[in-house]
């Protein structure tokens, strides 16, 4: 008899086959809603209200921009302030969090459990919390970022914390070491590169929100965009936008910089 | 002989005690002048907890049953927009990150596909929704635009990352038996990547389904618009269930990417 | 009396394996015992249930009149910090200084912030440096500690378990990751500190004809009994049968 080479065996067969079936039976299910809320009429004219919308924001207004320079800073501040606040908070967290440094098994679920709801949502939405509780501004901006950011450190701390080499650890236990010396000695020294590796991280993708959490009340240059495209000033709006571009490429070259520094010490 | 002493050598600059004590006064002097821009209005701040007290419990709950219809229907909104945006963005970055990855492009196609990661990554969902619905209109259309847009960015510049660190031998081998370059990233590139691949989509699955609970605020579909007069209108019980449902949401697609991992990976 | 006495020993794994099967042992200050075994007789558990990194089942471990049993908190620091320790992958934390990674020897008799602000007692500062010469890494004091090769982070390790002045010392296969020729040279210098310290010390190692070379006692250890206990000199080929299972390979 011939031999046959197949690919797969036949449980595999099934099981991608169940996997692509779920995955178009998702897609179909999405998609009814999407299909059905959307005012397709707008479709046809989109590129040509995409090439009216070029046309109305170019050239961009450079009168104002001295007049953005003071935003420009704010926004630089609200990812500043709001990163070294979250540092703050989620330094002791990720310890707590991590399974081979909790004090307690309770305490780490709820860890586990801040750290989660704080990730779950979105810095615009906790940017809603703030401005409904401080007013809109910077520091509404600054305490979302710093809330949304917590959860996202100690995320990845605690997932630095728990992947150690275990060994050192225990020599430290092994020749009486107290609690607080064998976190000094043995799992500090391992996990500080990628500490301030991920604070560099963080800094960055918050210099990329904060420079439009002013959209929602968060303060700076996402302030002056809401105002702009409001009042349909298109050509200003499209100087902000430039000038959000540029500030995010330079802090992701600068943070670049800094990890590729850090990741070699 | 004397007792000997021994002191830890300094690390460069910054752990001598100049050092420490220039950089202790830079985050000293950067605090008071960013704390300056800040501006807290304390009025506010008061004003804003005793609104919070205002409006009755009662009220409030009586509001998240008049709301829960619309909640629920926002909610599956935005995980559909995020359910057919991220293959389709994916789909879309797939090319574009081969094209981005400089050991199997050109210098040309390189410089093109980058310039698109770049030029996505570099603007924020928000922005690219308040476009995006100028364009064909508010709903969720808009949405999946958006999130497919900012998928493609992401996805195609990670994309690149996981071919340009792949086994360069194996594709060396592939060729070496005469395949074309097609054959040639299906044969010798992608099997590496896979599990990449599939890793890569379930984050951004996991981004997409956040974001698309906030670019309702412009327009663009989803829970976002609700959320937002939830605030707005100090009916925070209501913003309290719609957080819930949102962080709940997210663990459950969390779980499921975890099982996703677990069996396919 | 015995400065370690072990009765009755017995260590079963969360797996069900059951690795110690009541072991016997009393050991006299001064001692320098191997313990051989083939992998899986039990050899690692028994070294770490004396530190209590192995929680024993069943059985009675005396270290100079105590026992470490029933010990918890303080009071098993308190001990642990008279029982040095040496480790078969090193256990040097990486990015610490050869100088730093010694120092934690003496971690136990130094508060928290001294440690951290790296304020060491002066007689701890000037063992180590002694501990480094005679280990023959003075040129390496300041280096970190992953930039030493195997030999040399195995040479850091006993220098640190000597600073702590302990009572005890215990091997865990210290030689199993590096070359023959680098394992000779650790087992030397080891053997020749603990002489001149006349430390009592345990140590596990697979190569028996090192074991023979280095101990005064040779401990033959297999499914988690003792099967053979003394000099090296009466290590004969068929004592060798009882604790391999197979006679000793030619050459």
């Amino acid at each position: 008899m011939m031999k046959t080479w197949q690919k797969r065996n036949r449980g595999e067969a099934i099981r991608s086959w169940i996997g692509w079936m779920i995955f178009i039976i998702a897609l179909s299910a999405a998609w009814a809603p999407i299909a059905r809320e959307t005012q397709w009429e707008f479709l046809p004219t989109a590129p040509r209200e995409g090439i009216d919308l070029l046309s109305r924001m170019f050239p961009p207004k450079w009168s104002i921009f001295p007049t953005l320079l003071k935003p420009l800073m704010d926004t630089i501040h609200i990812a500043t302030l709001g990163t070294g606040l979250a540092v703050v908070l989620a330094f002791p967290l990720c310890w707590l969090a991590a399974g081979n440094t909790t004090p307690h098994k309770s305490l780490r679920y709820l860890a586990l459990f801040i750290i989660a709801s704080s990730r779950s949502i979105s810095s615009f939405i906790w940017a809603f919390v703030f401005v409904m509780i401080v007013g809109p501004g910077m520091l509404a901006g600054i305490l979302a970022i710093a809330v949304r950011s917590v959860g996202f450190m100690a995320k990845l701390s605690y997932e630095a914390i728990e992947e150690i080499a275990p060994e050192p650890v225990e020599a430290l236990e092994a020749m009486g070491a107290s609690r607080a010396q064998v976190r000094a000695f043995s799992i500090l020294p391992q996990v500080v590169p990628a500490m301030l590796g991920i604070c560099v991280f963080r800094w960055d993708i918050n210099v990329r929100e904060s420079a439009v959490i002013g959209y929602v009340g968060g303060g700076g240059l996402g302030l002056l965009l809401n105002s702009a495209i409001n009042a349909l000033y298109w050509r200003e709006a499209c100087l902000i936008l430039l000038l959000v571009f540029a500030l995010v490429l330079i802090s992701e070259a600068v943070s670049a910089k800094l990890r590729a520094r850090i990741a070699e010490w | 002989m004397a007792t000997r002493t021994w002191q830890r050598p300094s690390k460069g600059w910054w752990d001598r005690p100049a050092g420490r004590w220039a950089i202790g006064i830079t985050i000293v002097v950067y605090l008071v002048i960013a704390l300056q821009a800040i501006d807290i209005n304390f009025a506010r701040i008061a004003r804003g907890w005793a609104r919070l007290f205002e409006v009755g419990v009662g009220t409030q709950t009586e509001v998240v049953g008049q709301k829960i219809g619309e909640i629920l229907r926002g909610l599956g909104e935005s995980l559909a927009m995020a359910v057919i945006a991220t293959p389709l963005g994916i789909l879309l970055a797939i090319p574009i990150g081969f094209g981005a990855a400089h050991n199997v492009s050109t210098k040309w196609v390189y410089y093109i596909c980058r310039s698109i990661t770049v030029l996505s990554r570099g603007f924020h969902e928000i922005v690219i929704a308040i476009l995006l619905v100028k364009m064909v209109g508010f709903g969720p259309l808009a949405g999946v635009l958006t999130l497919a847009i900012a998928t493609v960015g992401f996805y195609g510049k990670l994309f690149a990352e996981a071919i340009e660190e792949s086994d360069g031998s194996v594709r060396e081998a592939v060729q070496a038996s005469g395949a074309g370059w097609l054959q040639q990233m299906v044969f010798g590139i992608i099997p590496q990547v896979k599990p990449r691949m599939i890793g890569l989509g379930l984050y951004r699955l996991d981004i997409n389904v956040r974001e698309s609970t906030v670019i309702g605020v412009v327009g663009a579909g989803g829970i976002g618009a609700t959320l937002e007069t939830t605030f707005d209108r100090y009916e925070y019980v209501a913003s309290a269930v719609i957080l819930a449902l949102i962080i709940g949401l997210v663990f459950a697609l969390e779980a499921g990417a975890g099982w996703i991992r677990r069996r396919y990976l | 009396m015995p400065i370690l006495k072990i009765t009755g020993l017995e260590k079963k794994y969360a797996t069900g394996d059951l690795a110690l099967r009541g072991v016997d042992l009393s050991i006299d200050a001064g001692e320098i015992v191997a313990i051989i075994g083939p992998s899986g007789a039990g050899k690692s558990s028994l070294i770490r249930c004396v530190n209590r990194l192995v929680e024993p089942t069943a059985g009675s471990i005396e270290i100079d009149g105590i026992d470490v049993v029933s010990l918890s908190g303080s009071q098993l620091r308190e001990q642990r910090s008279r029982i040095g320790m040496i480790f078969q992958s090193f256990a040097l934390v990486d990015r610490l200084s050869v100088m730093e990674n010694v120092l934690c020897g003496a971690l136990s008799r130094t508060g928290f912030w001294a440690s951290w602000f790296r304020k060491f007692a002066e007689g701890d500062v000037d063992r180590a440096l002694t501990l480094l010469e005679k280990v023959g890494l003075s040129d390496h004091v300041n280096k970190r500690a992953d930039a030493l090769s195997g030999g040399q982070r195995q040479r850091v390790g006993i220098a640190r378990a000597l600073l702590q002045k302990p009572l005890l010392l215990l091997a865990d296969e210290p030689t199993a990751s590096l070359d023959p020729k680098t394992s000779k040279e650790v087992m030397t210098i080891l053997r020749e500190l603990v002489t001149e310290e006349g430390l009592t010390t345990i140590v596990n190692l697979h190569d028996v004809p090192l074991a023979k070379a280095c101990a005064t006692r040779i401990v033959g250890l297999s499914a988690g009994k003792v099967v053979f206990d003394g000099p090296p000199s009466e290590l004969t080929e068929a004592v060798w049968e009882t604790i391999y299972g197979e006679p000793e390979m030619a050459g």
